[in-house]
């Protein structure tokens, strides 16, 4: 069965996927180490979404809204860095 | 108003004895008959009935707010502020933002209106999702007796907006009991946007392409876009400020490394785009009545219809312009600041289309209009105004004083709450099926007018002078103002409450109003008034545009 | 391509119901995505402030062990995606087995996660119930607040999707779910048991690895 095969290599590459994030954890600091581990999670994230959650065989809109909600959650994220990226003050704050 | 095309000739008026007095076969078939007990509407799937509840708990909503803001303006009429205790005045404000916004101005036109008119005016037979849609009103109840009960208990003095470190660890009250009601309410918000969006992707008629949607369609559209992006947004944004006044988690509190302007970023993400759920079902219900009263197809139709799209897509960049004097950047104020001036462009493409559009029209002078044309002024003078405190430099002089309170009221009460208005006097022949008095749909229109500049205005003057908000003593200098403003909002009361006795009365008394009183196109009026209750014995094949005049079935003597 | 089953109202045709049932599933899944995202955006915003306590923090955190409940998370998500093939096939026992192996992955990451608080507890990392002296400083307090909020709301999402699975699996066992009518069923749970498990993906790195 060819479906069932997809789906496991698709957990094969999943599993892959969190062996490299969490070997990654162990060299990577700073901004490397942020970038990279989102960036391994959002390839895991849009292999479920492909995979596991149909949008394979879904219509257009429907893969506009899954592609929506996260273009929306990065206006929320990165405009209010425009904030906390720019203040005088940074991390001075608090001391 | 003629009823020329009313198939159902009306039972003898002077006939005691006939039963049927009030009811005519129209009506013995429509969705108001399909079931005379309360069951059958409190379990009713029907998208009209339970736009019928909505309209009956919206209304009573709108009164309980309007009812505080009685008290206040009452209170300011003296600068001593004799009325209401300090607290007993903030308890005030603070309900009568809290009900205004989540319980009448964010459901009102949608739940109502667009609840009942989205089907009919896609030729769908209900939304998508109908148990949703009543289960949607449950939640809206749920939270609406949340808040009942806080109202009763003694209130909050925080504010609508929940501010920290305010809300989190000095405001006395019942600061979590109503962030869990307004959590509640906005589940309600997100099942009506997720139905409304579904419904008007899958149900369309045949024929029925996006070209040929209603604006009405487009701009709920729009705003359902908005519910279902921001409201969880809000959510996790009130789980966190009750969890911070609760078991003091930090996240908004300096001394644990927290950011008290996180919340403010928060909460605006959500309550900016709100602002538009409030004004873009008003923006569609305007277009209706606009292209109904000049006869004649909207002008720039595409444009219209992408202007509400787009300021529903530019209402999520512009949140920080609320934070200009918090702390924010300076960087990330003059982004906001910059940001927030691009919305004016689709808002005033509307105001030019809508122009355009009554240019050279036959234009009928019903109530409708008149609606129309004040929303229209208002929205102008709010919109306005807006760019004034959109702009950085000039927002630090008018921040927090009551130039911002006349602002977003020109576009809330003198826009939403007009078009609410306007729309229920266009569509109360459709939703019960008789006509009423127009004379006084014409009158309610001109006090509301009247008496909302009059309240309104003198706050802009006072803003400018520098009376701050949310105090209820204030310098005697301001006094004047305050009582043009408060003799305005006495106007206003009565022209709000006159409406729903001469459209009760009309309910039994009025004339039967035939399918298409006001001689407009559109699916909803080829329908029976009030509809039967699967909307269309057929469900029809659309093959015209959606302001498809001069009609040619009947035309009416302008 | 024509599935079978049965139109409700409003519905006029089975593929038009088919993908309003998908999109409406599909719109709830994005109002998920932006509850946990103001959580995120809160998250990030600690970090950009305090970027070297934040660290400091999330290495105490059992890494290991979130790495195991990732594993037992992404393992559940496959289950329940060849119990939706099982399912479309119209084969019963074959989708609610699938289904309960999932729902058994959930309780047990479930269970980790209640070792993994019991040891935070132990260590004093715990807020609401650990001695907030025995932290090490107020930003790591913060830290381990947002912390449990976000695992804590999350563990409710596998609580809701572990008895939505089970439930599942029992209606189909006993025929009170026919298949194919229903697969929609199967699919929408199917759908918010991955969402949920998406959740956790970026929660593991974002709270566990910060470096």
């Amino acid at each position: 069965m060819s479906a069932t095969r997809t789906l496991v290599l698709a957990w094969s590459a999943l599993m892959c996927l969190l062996f490299a994030t969490v070997g990654a954890s162990f060299v990577l600091t700073g901004p490397w180490s942020i970038v990279t581990s989102l960036a391994i999670a959002l390839a895991k994230a849009a292999l479920i979404f492909w995979f596991f959650m149909h949008l394979r065989e879904e219509a257009g809109l429907v893969r506009l809204v899954a592609i929506g909600a996260g273009a929306w959650l990065l206006i929320l994220i990165l405009l209010s860095m425009t904030d906390y990226a720019t203040r005088p003050a940074l991390g001075g704050m608090t001391n | 108003m003629t009823d020329s095309n009313a198939l159902d000739s009306r039972p003898d008026r002077n006939d005691p004895h006939d039963p049927g007095l009030s009811e005519t076969m129209t009506e013995r078939e429509s969705y108001l008959r399909a079931g005379h007990t309360l069951r059958s509407w409190l379990l009713t799937t029907d998208h009209k009935r339970i736009a019928i509840l909505y309209l009956i708990t919206v209304t009573v909503f709108f009164f309980i707010g309007g009812a505080a803001a009685v008290l206040m303006r009452a209170d300011l009429v003296t600068p001593q502020g004799d009325l209401l205790s300090n607290e007993g005045y903030n308890r005030a404000f603070t309900l009568h933002g809290v009900i205004m916004v989540w319980f009448f101005l964010i459901p009102s036109i949608p739940t109502t209106f667009g609840n009942f008119l989205i089907p009919l005016m896609i030729g769908a037979r209900d939304l998508a999702f109908p148990r949703l849609n009543l289960l949607s009103w449950y939640i809206y109840m749920l939270g609406g007796l949340f808040t009942i009960y806080v109202l009763i208990a003694g209130g909050v003095d925080t504010g609508w907006t929940f501010y920290t470190p305010l809300s989190s660890m000095f405001a006395n009250g019942h600061v979590v009991l109503v962030a869990v009601a307004v959590f509640i309410v906005g589940f309600s918000s997100i099942f009506t946007g997720l139905n409304f969006i579904v419904t008007v992707h899958k149900l369309r008629a045949p024929g029925m392409t996006w070209g040929r949607l209603r604006l009405f369609i487009w701009s709920h559209y729009a705003t359902s876009l908005i519910l279902v992006l921001a409201t969880p947004v809000l959510s996790m944004t009130l789980v966190l400020m009750a969890a911070e006044r609760l078991f003091g988690i930090g996240v908004f509190d300096p001394k644990l490394g927290g950011d008290p302007i996180l919340f403010q970023h928060l909460f605006w993400f959500y309550s900016h785009p709100a602002v538009y759920i409030m004004v873009l079902p008003a923006i569609g219900v305007a277009s209706e009545l606009v292209a109904a009263a000049a006869h004649k197809p909207i002008f720039g139709y595409w444009f219209v219809a992408g202007s509400s799209i787009a300021i529903a897509i530019i209402s999520f960049l512009v949140w920080g312009h609320h934070m200009f004097v918090a702390g924010q950047s300076m960087y990330a104020s003059a982004v906001f600041s910059f940001l927030s001036l691009a919305v004016a462009v689709p808002s005033g493409i509307k105001i030019y289309n809508w122009t355009a559009t009554l240019y050279k029209g036959h234009i009928a002078l019903d109530p409708p209009f008149f609606f129309a044309a004040s929303f229209i002024g208002l929205f102008v003078v709010g919109g306005l105004t807006g760019l004034v405190v959109a702009m950085m430099a000039v927002d630090v002089h008018v921040h927090d004083t009551y130039f911002v309170i006349a602002h977003f009221h020109y576009i809330m009460v003198g826009g939403t709450v007009s078009a609410y208005f306007g729309a229920l006097h266009f569509w109360w022949p459709k939703m019960v099926g008789r006509t009423y008095f127009l004379v006084w749909g014409r009158l309610t229109a001109i006090f509301i007018f009247l008496g909302f500049n009059l309240t309104f205005f003198p706050q802009y003057i006072l803003g400018y002078l520098g009376m701050p908000r949310r105090y209820h003593v204030y310098d005697p200098a301001f006094q004047v103002l305050n009582v043009l403003s408060s003799a305005g909002a006495s106007i206003l009361a009565i022209a709000y409450v006159l409406p729903f006795a001469y459209l009760i009365y009309s309910m039994r008394y009025g004339d039967p109003a035939g399918p298409n009183p006001w001689g407009v196109t559109g699916l909803e009026w080829t329908v029976p008034s009030p509809p039967p209750k699967e909307n269309f014995a057929e469900i029809p094949v659309v093959t015209t545009g959606p302001y498809d005049y001069p009609m040619e079935l009947e035309s009416r003597d302008g | 391509m024509a599935e079978p089953g049965f139109v409700r109202e409003p519905f006029r045709e089975i593929r038009q119901q088919h993908e309003a049932d998908m999109l409406g599933m599909y719109i709830f899944l994005a109002t998920e995505i932006m509850l946990f995202g103001g959580l995120f955006a809160a998250i990030f915003v600690v970090r950009v402030l305090h970027p070297i306590e934040v660290v400091e923090a999330s290495r105490r955190l059992h890494y290991f062990i979130g790495a195991i409940n990732t594993g037992i998370l992404l393992s559940s998500s496959l289950a329940v995606a060849l119990a939706v093939q099982a399912a479309r096939a119209a084969l019963a026992r074959r989708a609610a087995l699938f289904l309960v192996a999932a729902a058994a992955l959930g309780v047990a990451f479930l269970g980790l996660k209640a070792l993994e608080y019991s040891k935070e507890y132990d260590e004093g990392l715990l807020p609401v119930f650990s001695d907030p002296g025995r932290f090490s400083g107020p930003v790591e307090h913060l830290f381990m607040n947002l912390y449990l909020i976000s695992t804590g709301l999350h563990a409710i999402h596998v609580t809701i999707g572990v008895l939505l699975l089970g439930g599942l699996a029992l209606r189909l066992t006993g025929g009170a779910l026919r298949l194919p009518d229903r697969v929609i069923v199967v699919e929408a749970c199917g759908l918010y048991w991955h969402l949920v498990d998406v959740i956790w993906v970026f929660l593991y790195p974002v709270l566990y690895l910060a470096r």
